[in-house]
């Protein structure tokens, strides 16, 4: 037995033992979704042609496609394990997609493959919920006030825009994940992935506008890895 | 004299020799009650009648595409409008030889009543080879449409009340003319504007002339536009009141159910106000 082969030998025993004694915990990667650049300004929604939902307004919501906060962050942005890591069976509660005041709430909802989206009308208008799928299959259900939750399951990974079409204005995403480390960020742009054992990963971050970014990142113990995103905003 | 386009035969030919060669593509088979339709027989029917809208590789982008309203449908993305199955589920094969058949009305869709009922069950056994779903899924169960019951004046007024209560006029406007406020900005899902149907035109609907026809389309919705299914919400036998209700709003067409419902006082006062030119847009300008 050759010189190379104790080493590699050595090698193998020491990395198993160093995956055997990774704590439950495992590694964290976090970091910040931030833009460079002006971004479009989001107009503000005319819903005068929908009474019962521009009521509940004081003053109009604006467009969600591109949401900023403080110190150039970016909302709404989905930022998720796409490689490195083996696929998750969907858990059992429901994800919930809640159409009131004629938007979408959230305007991103992410879920898991196979996973239950429940999806409730709390206005008093009727709509459509008209997702538009391009792997997953397409369909378009009527839902009128007072009728029970909608529930739906996707099958593949992929990201969906939804519509209403009696109310134009109205858009929102589904991001449908192929396991359980996804986050979306909030105000501030700040996103953290926890709980991943050891091994080389590539992290994507998802912005309906923007497209995605991708970074790799490595872990190795419990460490947490700073990954952040800098989107170029677009003008338009 | 005509001009023989030898570069276009021969890209054809081309074409139908190589497209598709997915192992297994060509032993597609579909049935529709006694006919048995075979891929390899629908491959040359294919590419001598239908790649002209719906493209040599059947996604819809035919030479004729881009000067057609509806674009033809896109067999790769397997959604198909006028279905006896539920929204979301592939048509069964019954339903794309009956589509074949009669066309598609309102649309440049034609009726291939000039193909033998063999070529049309060919035809659907090889427009089944485009897409991988038919490979993974079943054909959705289709929905159970239950006898129609008598029509009565109290259906057609409780059709109506449906008519408001499930917002059916925010497309389709208060006469059913495509004239709703959400009406114009209405786009399918190719991203193309397209109008609400307008029940003035005549009696057909989009996918047939019958009363079935009509509970088809809004107890499975048409898949690839706005129009969703309303089969969570309404129940069969609420579904044929609307459809009573609905012929009356057909008042260029004498159907039985605005015969009757022209024969009640209150019936008689809403048609005849109505009465203008047939406008086939929904424009519906009175004069």
């Amino acid at each position: 037995m050759s010189m190379k082969h104790v080493i590699m030998a050595g090698l193998v025993t020491l990395t198993a033992s160093a995956v055997a004694l990774a704590g439950p915990a495992g590694g964290t990667v976090s970091g910040k979704v931030t833009y460079e650049g002006t971004p479009a300004k989001m107009k503000s929604i005319d819903m005068s042609k929908e009474p019962s939902c521009a009521k509940m307004y004081t003053t109009p919501p604006l467009v969600e496609t591109v949401v900023t906060g403080s110190g150039n962050s970016l909302q709404d942005v989905v930022v998720y394990i796409s490689a490195g890591i083996p696929d998750d069976a969907a858990p059992s509660n429901a994800a919930v997609f809640t159409q009131k005041g004629c938007r979408y709430i959230p305007h991103v909802l992410a879920f898991q493959v196979n996973q239950e989206i429940k999806i409730v009308n709390e206005d008093q208008t009727s709509h459509n919920i008209h997702p538009l799928p391009k792997l997953n299959r397409e369909w378009n259900k009527s839902q009128p006030p007072g009728t029970p939750p909608i529930s739906e399951k996707y099958d593949k990974a992929e990201f969906i825009p939804v519509k209403c079409n009696v109310h134009p204005w109205m858009h929102g995403n589904f991001a449908v994940m192929k396991n359980s480390h996804y986050t979306i960020t909030g105000d501030g742009g700040a996103f953290s992935l926890a709980n991943l054992p050891p091994g080389k990963y590539t992290v994507t971050a998802w912005q309906e506008s923007y497209g995605d970014q991708s970074q790799e990142v490595t872990i190795s113990g419990s460490e947490t890895k700073t990954v952040n995103f800098v989107f170029k905003a677009k003008p338009y | 004299m005509r001009r023989i386009n030898f570069a276009r035969i021969a890209v054809n030919l081309v074409l139908a020799a190589a497209l598709p060669v997915l192992a297994g593509a060509q032993q597609m088979e579909s049935h529709e009650g006694k006919w048995t339709g075979h891929a390899d027989a629908g491959r040359q029917l294919y590419y001598r009648y239908c790649w002209g809208c719906h493209g040599a590789r059947g996604n819809g982008d035919g030479e004729n595409a881009p000067y057609l309203n509806i674009l033809p449908r896109n067999f790769v993305a397997a959604t198909f409008k006028c279905r006896s199955t539920p929204t979301g589920t592939l048509p069964s094969d019954q339903d794309l030889f009956n589509t074949l058949g009669r066309g598609i009305n309102f649309t440049n869709m034609p009726n291939w009543s000039a193909l033998t009922d063999q070529q049309r069950a060919d035809l659907v056994a090889f427009i089944k080879t485009f897409s991988p779903r038919w490979k993974t899924e079943k054909p959705g169960d289709p929905i159970q449409i239950p006898p129609e019951p008598a029509l009565t004046v109290a259906s057609i007024k409780h059709g109506g009340e449906l008519f408001q209560k499930l917002e059916c006029w925010k497309c389709h406007g208060q006469e059913g003319r495509g004239d709703g406020p959400s009406a114009s900005t209405l786009t399918d899902s190719n991203d193309q504007p397209i109008r609400p149907y307008n029940f003035t035109s005549d009696n057909r609907s989009k996918c047939g002339r019958t009363n079935q026809d009509i509970y088809k389309i809004f107890m499975t919705g048409l898949d690839g536009t706005p129009m969703p299914s309303f089969a969570d919400v309404v129940k069969p036998e609420d579904a044929w009141d609307l459809v009573h209700f609905l012929r009356t709003l057909q008042y260029n067409n004498k159907s039985p159910e605005l015969t009757l419902w022209l024969s009640t006082k209150e019936g008689a006062e809403i048609v005849n106000a109505k009465k203008v030119e047939n406008t086939y847009t929904g424009s519906g300008v009175k004069p």
